[in-house]
């Protein structure tokens, strides 16, 4: 005897404790198993590419800190080094090592985020080691704060540098921050990555190829977990990337296990990363001109750099005037969607929510 | 054994007031009332029992996090559980349109039922109990199932897919979990040579956490699945079912289901102190206060663990608890059933030995097992149902570095009833 | 071995157990802020402002409303506008700072608060009578002077309007080099104020 049956279709979200803003997940279910998936954006909308478009270039600094609001650094950076190009300036060398040391601390508050909600998803009551990651992440604001005096919208950086040089007490909490974040780093490592539970829900789960992640424009650790040794780090090095040394981590599977476990692996690059800039800063400026108004003559540009959730560009184009004729963001969180339903049909929904939550994507990104 | 019911200052007293006021022929009312008194304050006890411990568990996960937890209301928070009570009575009392309004409304009841039931069995103390069933392990296992019935009904009567699909999760599970739990307690019952707690009890020279340690984890798992617990709690699993059968739950109702999960630990506890943990004895202090701190212990370790462990998926759940518990839970009656027919007097020195011996068998089998049984997840085989070209992009399946991709095809198929 | 990759876990979590809370009990606690925190409450120096409004023209949302009057008359030698009008709807304002980076003059300052919480809208425009009666505890946001002089917002003393400026700033090429008098185009020869007719 067959027993008839007949799909489900359910809206996860736009209101869902797991899907990372107001995102709405429409899945047809056949009995736990996911047979069609279809991601509904736009509840976040906020038109920030317009908004660009009737504001200064310097203005336009305050917007990127709403994007990815778990990341605000790499999106003044990504910004600045767009209209640094259009503009053609070149911010001094303590400038650039501030930004790189600011945005590698971004990216590891990024990446902890992340990873503590990998245990979340799972199923952990409150996210123990997201509390945790909270925990770590408190510090890097705290020195936020101590650069720029805000902790989430920061508009620390400026066209041709950074705003303002780091006050003195900056640099001990640095310091103290790196000789005690790698203890924390395999504390978060043994919660999270070695535990047989864990290791059972995401092993294989949700794999994707190299060519497919290729093919589906995947950027950022989701494409690294898939064994592409790509980073525009080094590919095309910014600020002074060029200066500093660090791997790429990569992984072979793809899988749910890999995507966070290359973040992990890069928050202890970021920590190397920040050592050799710590060692190799000088004292001088920091900003290369204190200009608010900039006419860059007509052109275009487009610089992408590595956000914590991959390739980060804005694509400038300039009429003369002192605001952006156009701008266009190139956005990780948007592209990680691409591929939404092929990842996850056939899984069953406890699946769906870790894999949503290994893409890392942010709905202030992607809704724009 | 201590002080029978007969004993009992408060029953005697209310046996003695309600016979003398009506007459030596309404003996019989007498001993109902008296019985009652009794029940009403074990029952309200435990209840006050589990309602603090709401707050015991949120302090402590919160320590586990980093955080403080409740601490506004009162010393320390202490009085968070009223003020919880206070809030949820003074919300409205919302049933969902189109629900089944008897259903809906009697699921809260019956979930708490069982959670009373148990209660007459369990001494807590030498001497303190409501009845020395001689079938009580049967009788656990028999109540604890009504709450199967309980999430059921919640699920069905509430018009929302989340609560439909937890109330499957938890009926597919409880069902499975039933088994190894009975197992276990069939383990502890041939040891004890009684299904009566207070003889089990008694008849724990050593503790048979000690003497049986394969019989304890299975029964541990399986009443962290009965009881919704990490990390088998799918049924509730608020990361992707929002509040699974309690979605549309609020006020009262949402708190009387809180409240016998709450208590349902408790209990568990209590049960698991009796059969595993030597009850009251072995004590250095007045024996309800052992008894105490031995469930004490038992919630402390499930407060950590849930603080620790992310739960499994349904179907993992499933095959571990056919694959794995299961042939686990046979294996170790039938060695407990060989060494009582080897050692038919059990003093301290025979459970001893026994001890050493279950100890060298279990692990190693336990380990082997483990190895045998894979929870992998293996790539999916639903894509060609799928209603539009499927790209592929998901099939390649990575071979994890020793672990197998087994296909668990039985546990996958068991995840389907949600039609 | 199976099952040891659990009890790392519960390990971390026990060690955890023993450590301190790391969350702030509000009310009573606060985080401590750094001076350079930018918040609530601008601070605005009535003496220093000339009524340029470029902090009107930077802030991005445009939420600042400035109206001015011919003070005087001798605008071209250097004197001022008098201030009307000094509007700042915080009810809009996300404290990015660019209106007191675009302050030629270091007349507006950002605030150190984050309790400004009104029961209405309306309550949190500040106007000019708000701003020239509050206590001047501007924090050192984009201030080098301030900080050098190890101004606090929260433990130091208020600023007084004449320690408040900053030295000669590269955009500044006509006016090198000024003392705090110098740099208070308002007061006349004799030290009292023209603006306070
Ligand atoms: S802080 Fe920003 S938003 Fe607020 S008034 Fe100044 S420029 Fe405008
Ligand atoms: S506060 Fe500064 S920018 Fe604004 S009007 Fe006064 S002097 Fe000009």
């Amino acid at each position: 005897m067959t027993l008839r049956t007949e799909p489900v279709v359910v809206n996860v979200g736009p209101h869902h404790p797991s899907t990372h803003g107001v995102f709405r997940m429409k899945l047809t279910f056949d009995g736990e198993n996911i047979i069609d998936a279809e991601p509904v954006i736009g509840y976040l909308h906020r038109g920030t590419e317009k908004l660009a478009e009737e504001r200064q270039y310097t203005q336009v600094i305050t917007l990127t800190d709403r994007l990815d609001y778990v990341s605000s650094m790499t999106n003044n950076q990504a910004y600045v080094l767009s209209c640094e190009r259009l503009v053609g300036i070149e911010p001094p060398a303590r400038g650039k090592y501030l930004r790189v040391i600011a945005a590698e601390l971004q990216r590891v508050a990024s990446h902890l985020i992340g990873v503590g909600f990998f245990l979340q998803e799972l199923g952990v009551f409150g996210g123990t080691a997201l509390m945790y990651a909270f925990r770590e992440r408190e510090r890097i604001l705290d020195m936020f704060e101590m650069l720029c005096g805000a902790r989430i919208t920061l508009s620390y950086m400026r066209i041709g540098g950074v705003l303002q040089d780091a006050p003195e007490e900056f640099w001990p909490s640095l310091r103290s921050f790196l000789d005690d974040m790698p203890g924390y780093a395999d504390e978060m490592q043994a919660l999270v990555f070695e535990s047989e539970i864990v290791r059972a829900r995401a092993i294989g789960v949700a794999p994707v190829s190299a060519e497919d992640a290729v093919a589906a424009s995947f950027t950022g650790p989701i494409l690294r977990a898939s064994g592409v040794a790509w980073d525009w780090r080094k590919a095309a090095p910014y600020d002074v990337y060029d200066q500093v040394e660090f791997e790429v981590p990569t992984c072979e599977g793809g899988d749910n296990y890999d995507r966070f476990w290359v973040r992990m692996q890069e928050v202890r690059q970021s920590l190397r990363i920040i050592e050799q800039c710590c060692a190799q800063i000088e004292p001088g400026p920091v900003r290369a001109t204190m200009a608010m108004l900039f006419r860059p003559p007509p052109g275009e540009a487009y610089v992408p750099i590595e956000a914590p959730k991959g390739e980060l560009g804005f694509y400038l184009v300039s009429d003369g005037s002192i605001a952006p004729y156009r701008c266009h963001v190139r956005s990780p969180s948007f592209m990680s969607l691409t591929l939404f339903r092929e990842m996850l049909v056939g899984w069953k929904l406890a699946d769906a929510i870790v894999t949503l939550g290994s893409l890392d994507f942010n709905m202030g990104e992607v809704d724009r | 054994m201590g002080e029978t019911l007969a004993d009992n200052v408060i029953y005697r007293n209310v046996y003695a007031f309600v016979e003398g006021a009506l007459g030596p022929d309404w003996a019989w009312a007498a001993y109902a009332a008296g019985g009652l008194a009794i029940i009403l304050l074990v029952a309200n006890g435990v209840m006050a029992i589990g309602t603090g411990y709401t707050w015991f568990e949120r302090r402590l996960l919160g320590r586990f996090q980093g955080r403080l937890g409740p601490n506004r209301a009162g010393p320390f928070g202490l009085f968070q559980p009223i003020a919880d009570a206070i809030k949820l009575i003074s919300k409205e009392d919302i049933i969902a349109l189109g629900a089944d309004k008897v259903v809906f409304t009697l699921a809260p009841v019956v979930m708490l039922a069982p959670t009373i039931l148990v209660l007459a069995v369990i001494p807590f103390g030498s001497g303190s109990w409501l009845a020395d069933l001689n079938v009580a392990a049967l009788y656990i296992a028999a109540v604890s199932g009504i709450a199967t019935i309980a999430v059921m009904m919640a699920g069905y009567a509430s018009p929302n897919s989340f609560s439909l699909f937890g109330s499957m999760r938890a009926v597919a599970m409880l069902v499975s979990y039933e088994v190894p739990l009975v197992m276990a307690l069939l383990g502890v019952t041939i040891l004890a040579q009684s299904m009566s707690l207070v003889d089990i009890v008694e008849a724990q020279a050593l503790p048979f956490l000690i003497v049986t340690p394969l019989g304890a984890l299975v029964f541990l798992a399986a009443v962290s699945a009965e009881l919704n617990r990490a990390p088998f709690d799918v049924t509730e699993a608020e990361s992707e079912l929002v509040a699974g059968y309690m979605t549309e739950y609020s006020g009262m109702k949402y708190g009387v289901f809180m409240l016998a999960e709450f208590t349902n630990t408790v209990v568990a506890g209590a049960i698991f102190a009796a059969l595993f943990l030597q009850g009251w004895k072995w004590a250095v202090l007045p024996s309800h206060l052992w008894f105490l701190i031995k469930v004490g212990g038992f919630v402390f370790v499930a407060v950590w663990v849930r603080a620790t462990l992310p739960r499994f998926r349904l179907d993992q759940i499933l095959s571990a608890a056919w694959k794995y518990l299961f042939p686990l839970s046979l294996l170790n009656a039938m060695l407990l059933a060989a060494e009582v027919i080897i050692w038919p007097e059990r003093g301290a020195a025979e459970l001893g030995i026994m001890a050493a011996v279950n100890w060298a068998v279990s692990v190693p089998a336990a380990l082997l097992w483990s190895r045998a049984v894979s929870l992998r997840s293996a790539p999916p085989t639903l894509a060609a149902l799928s209603p539009r070209a499927f790209s592929g992009a998901a099939g390649r399946a990575r071979q994890a570095p020793g672990g197998e991709a087994a296909p668990d095809s039985a546990a996958r198929s068991a995840g389907t009833e949600g039609g | 071995m199976y099952g040891a990759g659990i009890l790392r876990g519960l390990g971390v979590t026990l060690r955890n157990l023993a450590r301190r809370p790391f969350t702030i009990q509000y009310p009573e606690e606060r985080v401590p802020q750094h001076p350079r925190f930018r918040g609530q409450e601008f601070t605005w120096y009535e003496q220093r402002c000339t009524g340029c409004a470029s902090c009107a023209k930077y802030c991005p949302l445009g939420i600042i409303r400035i109206v001015t009057d011919p003070d005087g008359g001798n605008e071209q030698d250097g004197g001022s506008y008098k201030v009307d009008v000094f509007d700042i709807d915080q009810a809009r304002c996300m404290y990015c700072g660019l209106c007191v980076e675009a302050c030629p003059y270091d007349a507006l300052h950002m605030g150190s608060g984050f309790e400004a919480a009104t029961l209405r809208r309306e309550d949190l425009v500040i106007n000019v009578d708000m701003l020239k009666a509050r206590e001047k505890r501007p924090s050192t946001w984009f201030r080098p002077q301030l900080e050098r002089a190890k101004a606090d917002p929260h433990h130091g003393d208020p600023v007084e309007w004449r320690e408040a400026g900053r030295e000669p700033f590269p955009w500044h090429p006509k006016r090198p080099a000024q003392t705090p008098e110098e740099m208070d185009h308002r007061a006349s020869a004799d030290g009292s104020y023209r603006s306070e007719r």
